[in-house]
């Protein structure tokens, strides 16, 4: 799982509706992978990203410090930051804690695991 | 016509606990390579496969959109997922699989983001107590009139679909497919019949969805 998909996954526990985004990523593993750089393609994907969420995951990771706001106009500099960050690192086990209600989600062989069991539903 | 997505890395035994892929994923896959040219106009930022067994269908459909897209899938079943982004390996897609029910975990966050989903579902008539009876189970038994998995994910296809996006759905004849265009069409999408054709004595269709912009 990539981080840019990380950063659309939300806790779904029943009755859990603050602080169920983003899951905080822990013990985790990381591979680095190769992506092609597309400047456009991630200039596409801005408005589909939650900025914050993603500002928040890199700099507990330590991985980057991106401003806490999305800036007007983002500098090629920052583009190709974005593209390592979003398509270039791969979270290959760990797992995600909800902030809200603690429910952890396994990662395991880089797959995400959002199953409940009928309980938590 | 495009080639089918390279699955020469997946054994008979992969294919005991994973939906080995059959005349619905064909007709799904024929479906998308008839609809190409409006899903490239489209130029889809994500796609989404529910329920993406061997990976073949999000395989095939990120050939067709190509490197700028981010391909995501769903399966309730752990062994599908790890197939999946084998199968995206092998065809130099990247597909980031999630293990979990339909949708589950994506929303609200995804709301109005999604250009391209696909859907081929366990559509058999079955009991009810059949469906996720077992891993392979889960990927035929459908329950009350082959629906009961198919139902419960609709209300949530108009939530994430982006304005102009497409839902392509595998159905048969059992499943009455009218019905679902009916439920579709309360949810004010655009329904049209993409494909239809039978297999053995299986009337299968697709079904596209469209959200007005
Ligand atoms: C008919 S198979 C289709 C597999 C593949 N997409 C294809 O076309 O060959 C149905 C798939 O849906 C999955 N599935 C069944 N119920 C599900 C659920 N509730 N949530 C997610 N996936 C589900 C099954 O595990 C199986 O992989
Ligand atoms: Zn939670």
């Amino acid at each position: 799982m990539r981080l840019i998909t990380h950063n659309m996954l939300q806790c779904h526990v029943k009755g859990c509706t603050k602080d169920n985004f983003p899951l905080k990523l822990e013990e985790i593993e990381i591979e680095e992978l190769e992506a092609e750089f597309n400047a456009d393609f991630i200039k596409s994907m801005l408005n589909r990203l939650d900025w914050k969420a993603l500002a928040q995951t890199t700099f507990s990771l330590g991985i980057a410090q991106l401003p806490e706001e999305m800036p007007e106009e983002l500098s090629d500099e920052m583009l190709e930051q974005l593209h390592h960050i979003l398509l270039e690192i791969d979270i290959t086990s760990g797992r995600m804690v909800c902030q809200g209600c603690n429910h952890v989600y396994p990662i395991r062989n880089g797959i995400p695991n959002m199953l409940l069991t009928e309980s938590e539903v | 016509m495009l080639p089918t997505p390279d699955l020469s890395h997946l054994t008979s035994q992969d294919y005991r606990n994973v939906y080995e892929p059959s005349e619905d994923t064909f007709l799904l896959l024929d479906s998308l390579e008839e609809d190409q040219e409006y899903i490239k106009q489209l130029k889809p930022k994500i796609c989404l496969e529910i329920g993406s067994g061997s990976g073949c269908v999000i395989t095939f459909l990120g050939q067709i959109v190509g490197k700028n897209s981010v391909y995501i899938t769903t399966d309730i079943n752990p062994e599908a997922a790890k197939i999946t982004q084998k199968t995206g390996k092998q065809n130099n897609i990247k597909i980031d699989a999630i293990n979990t029910d339909l949708v589950n975990g994506i929303l609200p966050r995804l709301e109005n983001s999604i250009d391209i989903i696909c859907f081929n579902p366990p559509y058999v008539i079955t009991e009810s107590s059949d469906i996720n009876s077992s891993l392979i189970a889960a990927s035929w038994a459908g329950g009350i009139k082959g629906r009961e998995v198919t139902d419960r994910v609709l209300p949530y296809i108009p939530k994430l679909l982006a304005p102009g996006g497409s839902f392509y759905l595998l159905l048969i004849q059992d499943n009455k497919p009218q019905e679902i265009v009916e439920i579709m069409e309360s949810y004010n999408l655009k329904y049209q019949l993409i494909k239809k054709r039978k297999a053995g004595i299986e009337q299968q269709f697709v079904l596209k969805f469209t959200k007005p912009l």
